[in-house]
């Protein structure tokens, strides 16, 4: 046998096949690099375009002046001195209806004033403008309107207030707020919730702790594989034949007591994204499963515990975590669906907060959805306030998340 | 009539589907001994040694023909559960795998869930004791068991498997994950535990076996690759003068 040792570049010769090898692997890395700005870039046009519509300014008249209606400015009307101009101004009517949904007394400074703007002065918004035109083009706009709308008032406004988390829904973009869609979508994933989680962690342990190898097997678990793939329209169809129309006399409440319903409520959409998010929490409660070791059910069947025993004592205990993590993150994606929503058929204009699990209800991604379809450019900005608090709920969704598997993580 | 054997096999066979992985065993394990299995990689000691108490039982395919005798009680028979099989027999395994519990729950868990109805913390007590584990442990029972060394769990694992009183404690290569001094102290309390335990224990050590036990099995797999048991013996006449000329070449080191 001949040795190759000569066959193998060395000095001068090996530092040429050397300078080779680093210049591909430099190659490589730019185009790694290259990939991981482009991620970057295209997330930070992402937020940028809705923090862009969330702020900016606004041009506005009042129809009819405030000095109409009291000597004093706008800015320091008191709880007392408004309760008396809406009291004054007002029908009967209106007046009555509004004592109705809350009483007048009860409701705040803030909203009073807000009533008093609505309903009295009217704000009739001329135009807005993106964060960026109104950082830039200041000058500019300002001429524009001083010319276009010489009796409008221009101010910087922030679209996403803490008002407008607690206003609900409003034909009027300017008093319009996200109380409603916040609630449902709540509604909605809790429901979810209730339902998917006893329902995947059973499947899960059965398909895991008891469930035979076999072929039978095998094909329920690729199509619970391939479930969670199916677009989710197509769990909006699936909920509409059978949670509105099917059990409509369960999701409607009817053959509870309840009369005023038919079958689209935020019962029948939350059992649909609880359907929808189950092979989710499916395959996250296996793979939870899965991690538990062998040695400790091993452990447990060598002193003699039974099968389930050692399920409810050491698999469930440990995988727990694991199982509560996944379902958070798959109730993250039932947040934002919109689609199963649409077929389901939320209300796309609803001001009542949902008060039980019969109740028509909007959710968030609805509410996005329906204002970017409006013409006039005061609801694109509310709804890229409301894009923020949707995304402010799956952070905080997909944090907890983190900080559960963090907090319980074991090392075996 | 008192049997001295604590356990029997009669042409004990365990099969994984169609393959024969061990093949008609017949051998009597004496009461209060520590009886070794030892043989090749592959042989399948661990397999026999599963089947006693029928942890083969959770393997797909796996099955068993043949006799498993206790008390004249077969224990792949109809009628027996195997849960009652692991409580009378115990199991301690190749590494430490004690609960993510206390200390005090690892021993407390088995006893409770096969209905002990005597004092807890007596019966923690006694068999930390037994496994020569108290002394180190007694002021920190409500601690993690993980927070134990790796020879202190094994000895707690031990301890786990007195406290359901079995009759027979198997050992699957119990000191194989551990340090040579915990290995020490496992064989030293082996000696402690047959005064009231029959041990049965696989090992890869010669020397273990030789040291510490009554009897040997000498496993080896024939031109089909089923293991069986060549020679079983007095441990002192398996290493000085076996039978078989495959025994004596592999306790001798000129093979496996």
């Amino acid at each position: 046998m001949s040795s190759h040792r000569d066959n193998y570049p060395e000095g001068a010769a090996f530092y040429s096949v050397l300078r080779n090898r680093y210049r591909k692997a430099a190659i490589w890395q730019f185009l790694f690099l290259s990939a991981l700005l482009i991620a970057i870039i295209a997330l930070t046009a992402l937020i940028y375009n809705v923090v862009d519509g969330a702020f900016g300014y606004i041009a506005y008249e009042y129809k009819a002046a405030p000095t109409q209606f009291t000597a004093t400015p706008v800015s320091e009307l008191t709880k007392e001195e408004l309760l008396v101009i809406l009291k004054e101004n007002l029908s009967s009517g209106a007046y009555n209806k509004l004592d109705k949904e809350t009483p007048m007394e009860k409701r705040s400074q803030a909203d009073l004033l807000s009533l008093f703007l609505e309903r009295l002065v009217r704000i009739d918004t001329k135009d807005t403008w993106s964060m960026t035109d109104s950082l830039l083009r200041g000058a500019e706009i300002r001429a524009e309107v001083a010319e276009k709308y010489p009796d409008a008032i221009l101010e910087l406004r922030s679209w996403i207030t803490p008002q407008f988390l607690v206003t609900p829904m409003s034909s009027r973009a300017e008093f319009a707020g996200v109380r409603t869609a916040i609630l449902g979508s709540l509604w909605l994933v809790g429901i979810a919730l209730l339902f998917a989680l006893p329902v995947g962690t059973g499947a899960a342990v059965y398909l895991q702790e008891y469930a035979p190898r076999n072929w039978l097997t095998k094909t329920i678990q690729t199509n619970i594989n391939n479930l969670a793939g199916v677009p989710s329209i197509v769990y909006g169809m699936l909920g509409l034949a059978l949670f509105v129309r099917v059990l409509e006399p369960f999701t409607s409440g009817s053959m509870f007591g309840v009369t005023d319903s038919n079958g689209r409520t935020v019962l029948a959409a939350g059992l649909t994204m609880g359907i929808l998010v189950l092979p989710l929490i499916i395959i996250n409660a296996q793979e939870a499963i899965k991690a538990v070791p062998e040695s400790l059910r091993q452990a447990a069947f060598g002193v003699g515990a039974t099968r389930w025993q050692t399920i409810w004592h050491h698999v469930l205990p440990n995988a727990l975590p694991g199982i509560l993590t996944g379902t958070i993150l798959a109730l993250s994606r039932a947040l934002g669906e919109t689609a199963p929503l649409i077929v389901v058929g939320a209300s796309t204009f609803i001001s009542l907060d949902p008060d039980g699990p019969f109740s028509k209800f909007t959710a968030l991604p609805i509410q996005i959805y329906q204002w970017t379809t409006r013409a006039q450019s005061e609801f694109h900005a509310i709804a890229a306030g409301a894009i923020l608090v949707l995304l402010a709920l799956l952070l905080t969704l997909n944090a907890t998340a983190i900080l559960l598997r963090n907090r319980f993580q074991r090392r075996w | 009539m008192e049997n001295h054997y604590a356990i029997e096999t009669n042409e004990l066979s365990i099969h994984y589907g169609n393959f024969t992985a061990v093949k008609d065993v017949s051998m009597k394990v004496e009461r209060q001994k520590i009886t070794a299995i030892i043989g090749p990689s592959g042989c399948g000691k661990s397999t026999l040694l599963r089947a006693f108490n029928r942890m083969n039982d959770f393997v797909p395919g796996c099955h068993a023909s043949g006799e498993l005798l206790l008390q004249g009680q077969n224990l792949y028979g109809k009628e027996i559960d195997p849960v009652e099989v692991r409580r009378k027999i115990g199991m301690v395994f190749q590494k430490p795998n004690p609960f993510p519990k206390s200390i005090y729950e690892n021993i407390a868990w088995g006893a409770r869930i096969n209905g002990f109805k005597g004092k807890m913390d007596e019966l923690v007590e006694q068999s930390l004791r037994s496994a020569a584990l108290w002394d180190e442990v007694k002021d920190k029972l409500q601690e993690s068991a993980y927070a134990l060394s790796g020879g202190q769990q094994q000895r707690l694992c031990i301890a786990r498997t007195i406290a359901i009183q079995p009759e027979i404690i198997l050992m699957d290569e119990p000191a194989s994950a551990l340090d040579p001094i915990s290995t020490l102290r496992i064989e030293e309390l082996m000696q402690e535990l047959k005064k009231n335990y029959t041990i049965i224990i696989v090992t890869h050590n010669m020397q273990q076996a030789a040291r510490a036990s009554d009897y040997t099995a000498m496993m080896m797999i024939d031109e089909r690759r089923a293991g069986g048991v060549i020679e079983f013996d007095g441990t002192t006449r398996i290493f000085t003068n076996p039978k078989d000329k495959r025994t004596e070449d592999y306790v001798t080191g000129r093979f496996g």
